[in-house]
């Protein structure tokens, strides 16, 4: 006897996860929010959860708006009993309107999260392919949810905390509650202090003056290197092209005592110009083997045609293979520009000089005693912010240049 | 058509070949001297007993004064040049210092070490040898002669503006002969080598196969097309775009032991009886079924911390191949009344098992090259010591270089190892 392959079965273990899972989410979401110290009562989510199953499996209205409607109110009515009144706020802590649309929340997400991962399945001997498409399902909401949470969760601490005061984070660290009423020069005050006690729009301008430095010596360097190994016939062209990679398994560590030493001693190390030395050597590589798959698939003929029209070969890389490119261009030019403007290692071992800090190395001078939590979390929005922007303006490229761009971290 | 000329051909050939090397050369000259050069004086410094101070070479440190002024003739003064070898350590050796003497000015006493040139106009002082630390002085009495013409402020002039030039032979630790097996004994013999060895091991192994995991299991999640898939996909890139500095550090301040908002949240909730030390603790026991199990603290949050930074470049790469199978296998399979597991088992998984093999090995290489993340989150203490951060610590922490670079050999080698390995196991189509 199968019973994990009956509908009735699934259905209860859905409602019992999926309720007292919101349960925990709508609690902690509401002690983040109200700075209310509430209390989790996951064990009677849980059985309400478990209660609600069947009903979900059994209740077949005819319009889904029905279905719905009484379904939720259902499963508020079951949350509320079974948490005897109280689902998040025994202790009364919270107005009442706030307790009433928590319940209405919770009740709502557990009761469509429910109905989603039952879907058509009747309460009944369910078939392999059904019962494996029903676990698969409920699989695939756990997961998405954890994802969200565990990328998300981070991300909302650190803007958060940026804008808490030290006496808020101390009294209590889980009041991530914003209230507007106290003005934005309150709000903002670490990113305020940041900008004019830390010098942080030095940082700022530091660290773009090296990212777009490497970006263009990068795309100096990588085009014409990578047409060649595309197009051009010479000896030791399909040993180059492999060996090519190889270069981005040594890891910066090994490359960082010597660098150290001769940098030092050529005065190159405490200052911006020795960065836009290193960098570049680190992402060319990579950058002329992502140009160079592209300009292999650009045809030929084009640049016999070129050359039939007595353009040269520079001229050729600039007016024929550069403009047809500039898809694959600009992927590698916004990778080029995250690894540089993330990049910490050589930044923290080469700056010394509080003036020619990037923003990588400004940071990890905040992470001490001395300078509260908050300004550190600015600090990391602040690095943060122009990334994430690029990012999401520029998502379809930069996925590009990733997935060609190797495996690097 | 005409024949084709052979030597013109051979002519264009060579012409290409030459604006190919050209059109390679810059970036060959830049990856030689910051990757390849590096690579090798990593070698070089490794048997070298150098240490952080030693980096500049010794070198003579010399100062000239004038005690006295000369105003008119017959007026005396004293000259006084003080010396001093600026490392402590190495001696310098053939010390010599010439300084020429304003004109009219005729010495009257001479250091033994010293000599007149050019019928009294220069001086020149031969040193010999100095030890580390060596200084002294030398005095030269001098007084204005009959030649002598011009004014306090003109004498004063005319010695700022003849500076004392030195050449010696210096002993540079990082340019001499002078080997030792020294640093690579001092790292195999330390107590804690075998230890950062193990931790390095497990970081990778771990790291790399649960970034791989959770990458197929986001790749699978958002396979399927649902309302919101483009942000959500967006969002799980996050953590690999954002910068390592401010996701380390938001689980730093996430974490901690007694501001963090987890460890708040586990005690309001009940959960932890006390506030837990996730960066700084070494390991913690876990009471299962009356057994005491003792897992490593530290080193499995800075593990969860590497999968939770990589898994969406697996998740990418692997949505990427799995987006191009083509959908017909799919079909034909549910008619054959495949379940979605077996289709997932015998269908999809032989599909991405080439990238998976290729993410794993450049994931294992590069896990295993890590040093921002450690280095950030725990500082390699706590047990989370890895060989890169080892590196760090004996370079720059103990400020002994040669140490610091014999570890980098080792990570070398290690990677050679690898390398051949995944080499010889690595399925052909792998790029």
């Amino acid at each position: 006897m199968k019973f994990w392959m009956h509908g009735m079965f699934g259905a209860v273990l859905a409602g019992g996860i999926w309720v007292a899972l919101w349960q925990i989410i709508v609690t902690m979401a509401l002690i983040v929010t109200t700075g209310a110290g509430l209390t989790l009562q996951a064990g009677p989510a849980l059985l309400a959860g478990m209660v609600a199953g069947p009903v979900a499996i059994l209740l077949r209205p005819p319009t889904r708006l029905v279905r719905h409607g009484i379904g939720i109110t259902v499963m508020a009515a079951l949350l509320w009993g079974f948490t005897l009144g109280a689902p998040f706020d025994p202790n009364g802590l919270l107005p009442a309107w706030q307790s009433v649309v928590a319940i209405i929340i919770a009740a709502a997400a557990g009761w469509l999260s429910l109905t989603s991962t039952i879907g058509a399945m009747a309460p009944a001997m369910q078939a392999r392919y059904a019962a494996e498409t029903f676990y698969l399902r409920l699989l695939w909401g756990l997961g998405l949810m954890m994802f969200v949470l565990i990328v998300a969760v981070p991300f909302y601490v650190m803007v958060m905390t940026s804008l808490k005061s030290q006496q808020s984070l101390l009294a209590n660290p889980l009041d991530f509650s914003i209230d507007p009423a106290v003005g934005g020069a309150v709000l903002f005050r670490s990113y305020i202090e940041l900008f004019t006690e830390y010098d942080f729009g030095t940082l700022l301008l530091n660290s773009a003056i090296v990212s777009v430095a490497t970006v263009l010596i990068t795309l100096l360097f990588s085009v014409p290197g990578a047409y060649a190994v595309a197009k051009l016939r010479f000896p030791g062209r399909k040993w180059l092209s492999g060996s090519v990679l190889l270069i981005y398994l040594i890891p910066a560590i090994i490359l960082v005592i010597p660098l150290y030493a001769v940098f030092s001693q050529l005065g190159l190390r405490n200052s911006l110009l020795g960065l836009c030395i290193v960098y570049p050597a680190t992402t060319i590589p990579v950058a002329l083997y992502m140009l160079r798959g592209y300009f292999a698939g650009l045809p030929s003929e084009l640049d016999d045609a070129g050359l039939m029209d007595g353009l040269s070969r520079l001229q050729i890389i600039t007016r024929i293979a550069m403009p047809l490119s500039m898809p694959a261009i600009a992927s590698v030019a916004l990778y080029v520009f995250m690894i540089a403007w993330n990049e910490f290692l050589f930044a923290f071992m080469f700056l010394d000089d509080v003036k020619l800090f990037t923003l990588s190395r400004g940071i990890v001078s905040l992470n001490s005693s001395e300078v509260p939590r908050q300004h550190l979390m600015a600090g990391a929005v602040i690095a943060t912010t122009p990334v994430l922007i690029l990012f999401l303006w520029f998502e379809r490229f930069l996925v590009t240049g990733l997935t060609a761009g190797s495996v690097k971290g | 058509m005409d024949q084709p000329d052979r030597r013109r051909e051979g002519a264009l050939a060579r012409r290409e070949r030459r604006l190919a090397y050209a059109l390679l050369m810059p970036t060959f000259l830049l990856v030689l001297a910051v990757v390849l050069l590096p690579l090798l004086a990593n070698f070089w410094i490794s048997v070298k007993p150098v240490t952080l101070a030693e980096l500049r070479p010794p070198s003579l440190i010399l100062k000239e004064q004038v005690r006295g002024d000369l105003a008119a003739a017959g007026d005396e003064a004293r000259l006084e040049y003080r010396y001093r070898n600026s490392s402590i350590k190495y001696p310098l050796e053939e010390v010599v210092f010439t300084d020429s003497l304003p004109a009219g000015v005729v010495v009257t006493s001479l250091d033994p070490a010293c000599v007149l040139e050019s019928d009294g106009a220069a001086l020149r002082c031969e040193l010999g040898t100095l030890d580390g630390k060596a200084r002294g002085k030398i005095r030269i009495g001098i007084t204005a002669g009959d030649g002598f013409s011009g004014d306090k402020a003109s004498f004063k002039a005319g010695f700022k503006a003849s500076v004392p030039t030195a050449t010696f032979t210096a002993y540079n630790v990082m340019t001499s002969f002078d080997f030792t097996l020294a640093n690579f004994e001092r790292v195999f013999s330390a107590a804690e080598f075998w230890d950062v060895l193990k931790v390095s091991v497990y970081y990778t192994v771990f790291g790399t196969a649960g970034a791989l995991l959770l990458g197929l299991f986001a790749a699978q999640i958002l396979q399927k097309a649902f309302f919101g898939r483009p942000l959500i996909r967006g969002l799980m890139l996050f953590p690999y775009v954002a910068p390592v500095i401010a996701v380390a550090f938001s689980w730093v301040v996430l974490f901690d032991p007694f501001s963090g908002a987890v460890n708040a949240m586990l005690l309001q909730m009940d959960v932890a009886e006390g506030p837990i030390n996730f960066f700084g603790q070494r390991s913690v026991t876990i009471d299962v079924f009356g057994f005491g199990l003792t897992l490593p603290m530290a080193l499995t949050m800075v593990i969860l911390f590497e999968v939770w930074r990589y898994f969406p470049l697996s998740f990418l790469f692997i949505l990427a191949r799995m987006q191009s199978i083509p959908s017909d296998i799919y079909e034909a399979a549910e008619i054959d009344g495949a379940t979605p597991i077996q289709q997932f088992w015998f269908l999809s998984l032989p599909y991405i098992a080439g990238i998976l093999a290729v993410l794993f090995l450049l994931r294992f290489i590069w896990t295993f090259n890590k040093f921002d993340d450690i280095f950030l989150l725990t500082g390699g203490n706590a047990g989370t010591r890895t060989l890169t951060v080892n590196v760090y610590e004996q370079a720059f922490a103990i400020s002994n270089l040669g140490a610091g670079a014999a570890v980098a050999v080792v990570i070398f080698a290690l990677l050679l190892v690898f390398s051949v390995i995944f080499i010889r196991f690595s399925p052909k189509d792998a790029s």
